[in-house]
Parts: structure tokens; C-alpha cells; sequence
């Protein structure tokens, strides 16, 4: 059944008035809706906020979901961004915890290779700020998490935006 | 000059022609009273409970097709409503539901009589808002009655904070109001796409029509039934959509679905093109999905685009308006040679006739038939269950007739008090509430506002005295085992109880001496010839409501049937 079944992207305008964000999220598990990722902030217009979602769905629960966006009177603007040039990035924070010295060189060392910053370091311990691709933040993790016991993993859900030239991802 | 919120909400009332309102009181609500009090263009109606309250609201919507309007007090004054909500909002019904709200500063306090009624109704109504700021309340009443009335119509709920409603504030009511992300469907339709359904439809070879609720509410079963006409083309209904077409009419074959016509799922299973309009296929229309019109192409015809391509993969999928989709294709419709098909449909319907045996007492198609020569013209108001599907099969409806009933939720406790202010909106209608004995009984206090608010309605109550639908299936499906559906049950009976049997315990309540209580009629019909003089005493008896208790047996079936999850093909027919 699983009818070519991948993450979407949808950056949706909203009203910014309460409750609005509850009902969004309301609709994704009222009709079990597999939600990956939801960020909202407010845009250049402080009445509007702007999300950006990521679900998990086959092509036809994503065609009823924007439908089932589109029809809320709070959505003003419903934007399919799956298969249009985006710039895309997620803030994530990876501290590693228990380091040793040749730990601390190795983390420096994979910070400048995936382009993520050091932004504080400890005696036994190192922070990583990155702003990366949803994917590219796993694929860091992932690493980290082969390497060393102790990691600690914040992370904040991707914002996107459409390029303005014929950029990738 | 500023005035107060209290003041702006009656006038918001008039503005809008409002000229009956559905309310109870209650603590946060007393100064919309007090202000109530002091007009004279809305009717206060005072029902006996928030749940049937929201019903009458219902039934006054769709006698009318205007927006039902209630006002309830904060906490369980709202949720009492919230059944009400889910059911206007899968039958499409107009209704602005104002509730009050403990004051701004107390809400999140877990305060006396507070709850987040806006949380809780977020997903059963289209649109549901707390008004923060004095400033907006004008505002927030205009848009609720245009979303209520717009596009596919729905239940509508505005929560307002006490103190709002004494605030001060700008005395305007706006005459109209734009919402950017609210833009309805109203008189677009993509003519290419119409095109499009229009061409599969006349090279079709064995076409049928299935018309939903949608072409009720667009009020455009005169456009359904010239379209069908022109085009040679039989037609089918949902539940909702009974009465599109004149039960009559030649090339109205009958309602489709789990207790549809045989001739109706069957003409559905066969056909090349199901032309459907205005119905969201419920899985009640559908069953087995991979069964579900297994060698036709699909047109879709809907004014909610989300209904579109749901349950069903459609080959061509049009939103609009049903009036206006119909209006255009009338332009281009031209007779088709659909003979031999209605032929065919024809013989389906006679080899498996929608028929009741008549050789053993009253069955409830006698009493349908009764109350179809003696109520021709009324409306009919049905609760939920088997004499609803009854009703469906053998209630006939002439054009424009209408034919209220709880479609999606199937809320029991719906009819008697949706017929209550279906007569209150329109006193001179006959209206006839076709109930059973369990359903009348979870809203049986509304006597009380039938009487008060002189609402003469009719109740044909079919007392079998049992949860009828349920104990079908326990028959059928559950080797007799009747748990808690037999409402003679005490708990001095044996248990595992296969039947109704001698030592049986008697029925409550005595529905005569209910009907007495209150000030009402009361006929009990046990035979056959009785029917006619029960329903003719029942069309005299103006001066307040008359229960007609029908003493129908336990084990009368509703059928044909078709299994919950099965082809629609698969009926079972004796």
C-alpha cells in the first residue's frame, strides 16, 4: 500500500492569532498524519506566521492534506515545496560529553569537515552549532553517535525558503 | 459613541435577520440575557437541554435554510453542545453557536464552569474562535455567520469572555468582511473539467447518477432531475441525498448503499460511469472499496475539494457548486440510448422489490405508507436507527419535500428535537418525526419546550422495544446474543437471554402517559387498520404535539443489508 511513500515539504502562512498552531497540529494526528518535522515563526508581516512541515506520506494522503490545510480559515497559503529548488537548513546542537584529548582533536576535525562551528568547549567536553540539511544534521549524527558514548542532542526542525535562482537544496 | 459587547451582540442578531435564538442561560451568559430581555425582534426559544437545544438549531436550519443560531452558558452548557457541532458538521448544517466564557483574566485558572470549548471543537466546526478584545467582536459575528453559510455549509462557534460582553467598545457591525484565507467556492466552475465529466457521461453505456446531500444543500434537485431527464440517465441517492429526485419519478432508481435498494448497488456495481454529485463517498455508500463500482469511471462533482479523491480514486474530479455544475451542464445535455440499461435496472427491481411481507401484523412500510397518504405534503423528521432506514426505503418525497435525518454522525436523540424547531421555523409545515423507542428516549424532555413553545409536531414512534439496529446485527452476526439492547431488561432478568419471552418484564416508559405528563396526545396503534385514523387524529390535533406509538414486533429486519466492510454487490436480501 505504501504508494511511493517519501518526506514532503509544505511552508504554509497562517494567521498569527492562539490556538492556530494547535489546530495545525490537531488536523496531523486527528487523521493520523505522520508529521516529521513542524517549525513556525512570524514573517516580515507580525499578523502572518509562516510554517514549514515535513511529513512522511504516499502521494495521495499528501494530496488530502493540503486539501485539509487549504480549507482551514486560518491558512491563508498553502505552498507545495517537494519538488521545487529550496534553500533548507535546521539548527541542531551536539554536545559531546566525556572527551578525551584526542576525542576534543577528532571533533574539531569532523566540525570542519561537515562546515559546523565549535561554539564552546570544556575540560571533558565539546559543543557543536550546525546549520545543516535535516539530512545532513542525521547523517552528523549518526557519525557522532558511532564514535562517542555520550552525546547530547538538541535539534530544531528545518526551515525552508524557495530560491531565487536554480539552487539546490 | 462606544457601546457595550452585550448591546453589539443583539444588534449584530438583528442585523442579520436573526429571528429566533436557541438558548439556555447560565452564569457567564446572564448579560446577554439581561439584554435579550430587552428587545423584541429575537425569538428566545428555551429548550430543556443543551444537546437537543443544538438539534432544535439543526432542525430550524435545514426546515429553513437559514442559520440556526444558539446561545449556551460557558462549561457544561458548551459541551452539551458539542454533539450537536459534530453532526451539523458532517451533515453541512448553517448553525453560529455563541458560548459564553468565564472573564479573560480567569481563563487557564481551571475557573468555575471553564473549559477550552474552542480547543475541544476545533476539529466539528468550521470555524471556531475565542473573542480576546471587545474591539473584534463585531468582526469575529460577521465572519461566523458568512463561514456558516458559505461554500460547503457548518457549524460555526464564537466563545465570549464575560467581560467582553460588557466592555465598551466600537458600535459598528460590519456589513461585510473579508477573510484572506477563506475563500469559498461559490459560482466558479472549471468548464474544461465539466467538459470533460460531461463527454464520459454520454459515451457512457450504462451511466448512472449518484446524487449526495451537496445537491440539497446547493438546492438544485430541480436542476438534477432536468439534467437526468434530458440526458436518459437513472439515478441513485445517499442517505443525505433522498429527495434529490421525486421518489416517483421513473428514472429514480433509489437510495444506494448499506441498507439501499437492491437495484440501486446493484445498477452501482455495473455501471461504466458513476456521475456522482455532492456526496463525500462514506464508507455507508462505498463498502469494500476495491468493490466499490469496480468497472466504471468516476466523475466527482464537489464543492469541497478535500472530499475529493478521498475514499475513492476519481477519474474526474470538478469543483463546484452542485447548482451551478448542473446549470452548465444542462446547457450542453442532450438525450442518450440508455434503454436497454434502464431495462435492465428495471428487472433488478423486480426480481428483488423493496417489500415488506403483509401477512402477519403491522410492518413499519404500513405505517410509512399511512403517514406517506396521510402527510403527503410534511416534512419528515427521522432520529437514527431502523425505523430511519425505514424511512429512507418508504417515505416518499415529492419535489422540494424535505427529509431531515441525522446522515453522518447518526446522532440518536437527534429527530424529536430537530422536529421541534423545524415546526418553530415553520409553524404552518406539517412536520412528522418518525423515531423509535430508544432515540426518543435520549431527548424525551423536550415535550416540555414542544408544549411551551406551541410546536404541534407529530412523533410516529415505532416501539419495537428494542435498540433495533443493533439488535439486527446481534442477530445476524452475534449468534442471538442480545447484550444490553433489549430495553425491557431489568436486573432481575436471567442472563444470556436469547429472546423476548413470556415471563418478560413490561416496557418503560408508558409512552401515553408521557404524552400525558406534558400535556400532549397520545395514540397507541397495535394493528394495521388503526394506522390511518391514528395519523388523521394526529393532523387535527393542533393545539400541542401527539405521540403516535406504534407497536411494531422485535424482530422485523431492515433489509436488504449489506455487511459493514462488504461489497456493496453482497446483500443480504431475506
Amino acid at each position: 500500500m505504501n504508494r511511493n511513500m517519501k518526506d514532503r515539504w509544505i511552508a504554509l502562512y497562517v494567521e498569527n492569532q492562539v490556538g492556530v498552531l494547535a489546530k495545525i497540529s490537531g488536523l496531523f494526528s486527528a487523521k493520523s498524519y505522520n508529521l516529521q518535522s513542524l517549525t513556525v515563526g512570524t514573517t516580515e508581516d507580525q499578523t502572518v506566521s509562516r510554517m514549514t512541515i515535513c511529513v512522511t506520506s504516499d502521494d495521495i494522503t499528501f494530496e488530502q492534506i493540503k486539501k485539509q490545510l487549504n480549507r482551514m480559515v486560518e491558512v491563508i497559503k498553502v505552498i507545495d515545496l517537494t519538488n521545487v529548488m529550496i534553500h533548507m537548513k535546521e539548527i541542531l546542537f551536539a554536545k559531546v560529553l566525556h572527551c578525551t584529548t584526542a576525542d576534543k582533536e577528532e571533533l574539531f576535525q569532523i566540525a570542519q569537515v561537515f562546515g559546523v562551528q565549535v561554539v564552546d568547549i570544556g575540560t571533558e567536553s565539546v559543543l557543536l552549532e550546525c546549520k545543516l540539511t535535516p539530512r545532513r544534521n542525521d547523517e552528523l549524527i549518526a557519525l557522532l553517535h558511532s564514535k562517542y558514548k555520550h552525546v547530547e542532542v538538541v535539534r530544531g526542525g528545518a526551515v525552508a525558503i524557495e530560491s531565487i535562482s536554480t539552487s539546490s537544496r | 459613541m462606544d457601546i457595550s459587547g452585550r448591546k453589539l451582540f443583539c444588534k449584530a442578531l438583528a442585523e442579520e435577520g436573526v429571528d429566533t435564538l436557541f438558548a439556555y442561560p447560565g452564569g457567564t451568559v446572564t448579560d446577554l440575557f439581561d439584554e435579550l430581555y430587552k428587545q423584541d425582534k429575537v425569538r428566545v426559544v428555551l429548550p430543556r437541554h443543551e444537546q437537543a437545544l443544538i438539534h432544535e438549531a439543526e432542525g430550524y436550519a435545514r426546515q429553513t435554510g437559514k442559520v440556526g443560531v444558539c446561545l449556551v452558558t460557558s462549561g457544561p452548557g458548551a459541551t452539551n453542545t458539542i454533539t450537536g457541532l459534530a453532526d451539523a458538521h458532517y451533515d453541512s448544517v448553517p448553525l453560529v453557536v455563541f458560548t459564553g466564557q468565564v472573564p479573560l483574566d480567569l481563563i487557564g485558572n481551571d475557573a468555575f464552569q471553564e473549559v477550552d470549548i474552542v480547543g475541544m471543537t476545533r476539529n466539528i466546526t468550521k470555524y471556531s474562535v475565542t473573542v480576546r478584545d471587545r474591539k473584534e467582536l463585531g468582526k469575529i459575528i460577521k465572519m461566523a455567520f458568512y463561514i456558516a453559510q458559505s461554500g460547503k455549509p457548518g457549524p460555526v462557534l464564537i466563545d465570549i469572555p464575560k467581560d467582553i460582553q460588557v466592555a465598551q467598545g466600537p458600535s459598528e457591525y460590519p456589513a461585510s468582511v473579508q477573510i484572506r484565507g477563506y475563500k469559498p467556492i461559490e459560482k466558479d466552475v472549471h468548464v474544461g473539467q465539466l467538459k470533460k465529466a460531461y463527454k464520459m457521461l454520454k459515451q457512457a453505456k450504462r451511466p448512472v447518477i449518484l446524487a449526495g446531500g451537496g445537491v440539497k444543500v446547493a438546492k438544485a434537485n430541480k436542476e438534477l432531475r432536468e439534467f437526468a431527464e434530458k440526458m436518459y440517465v437513472p439515478v441513485v441517492t445517499t442517505v443525505m441525498g433522498k429527495g434529490a429526485m421525486p421518489d416517483d419519478h421513473p428514472l429514480y432508481i433509489g437510495n444506494s448503499g448499506l441498507h439501499g435498494r437492491y437495484a440501486a448497488n446493484i445498477a452501482v456495481s455495473k455501471c461504466d460511469v458513476l456521475f456522482s454529485i455532492g456526496t463525500r463517498f462514506n464508507d455507508r455508500i462505498t463498502g469494500d472499496l476495491n468493490e466499490f463500482a469496480p468497472n466504471a469511471k468516476i466523475v466527482h462533482i464537489d464543492v469541497d475539494t478535500s472530499s475529493i479523491s478521498r475514499n475513492v480514486v476519481v477519474d474526474v474530479p470538478v469543483v463546484a457548486d452542485a447548482k451551478v455544475a448542473l446549470r452548465k451542464l444542462l446547457e450542453w445535455a442532450e438525450p442518450s440510448d440508455n434503454y436497454e440499461w434502464i431495462d435492465r435496472i428495471n428487472n433488478w427491481q423486480k426480481d428483488n422489490p423493496l417489500e415488506m411481507r403483509r401477512d402477519r401484523g403491522m410492518t413499519p412500510q404500513m405505517i410509512m405508507e399511512g403517514i406517506n397518504k396521510v402527510f403527503a405534503d410534511a416534512t419528515y423528521v427521522t432520529d437514527v436507527g431502523q425505523h430511519q432506514m425505514w424511512a429512507t426505503q418508504f417515505i416518499s418525497l415529492d419535489p422540494g419535500q424535505k427529509f431531515i435525518t441525522s446522515g453522518g454522525l447518526g446522532t440518536m436523540g437527534f429527530g424529536f428535537p430537530a422536529a421541534i424547531g423545524a415546526k418553530i421555523a415553520d409553524p404552518k409545515q406539517d412536520i412528522v418525526c418518525i423515531s423509535g423507542d430508544g432515540g426518543m428516549q435520549m431527548n424525551m424532555q423536550e415535550m416540555a419546550t414542544a408544549i411551551v413553545e406551541h410546536a404541534p409536531v407529530v412523533v410516529c414512534l415505532l416501539n419495537n422495544q428494542y435498540l433495533g439496529m443493533v439488535r439486527q446485527m446481534q442477530q445476524l452476526f452475534y449468534g442471538k446474543r442480545y447484550e444490553a439492547t433489549c430495553l425491557r431488561k431489568r436486573n432481575t432478568c436471567p442472563p444470556n437471554c436469547k429472546g423476548p419471552n413470556e415471563a418478560c418484564p413490561p416496557y418503560v416508559p408508558d409512552f401515553l402517559k408521557y404524552a400525558d405528563t406534558y400535556g400532549a396526545h397520545g395514540i397507541r396503534v397495535t394493528k394495521e387498520e388503526e394506522i390511518i385514523p391514528a395519523l388523521e387524529a394526529a393532523k387535527k390535533n393542533t393545539d400541542a404535539p401527539t405521540v403516535i406509538e406504534f407497536m411494531i414486533s422485535s424482530d422485523e429486519l431492515v433489509l436488504p443489508m449489506v455487511k459493514s466492510g462488504n461489497a456493496m454487490s453482497e446483500m443480504i436480501l431475506k
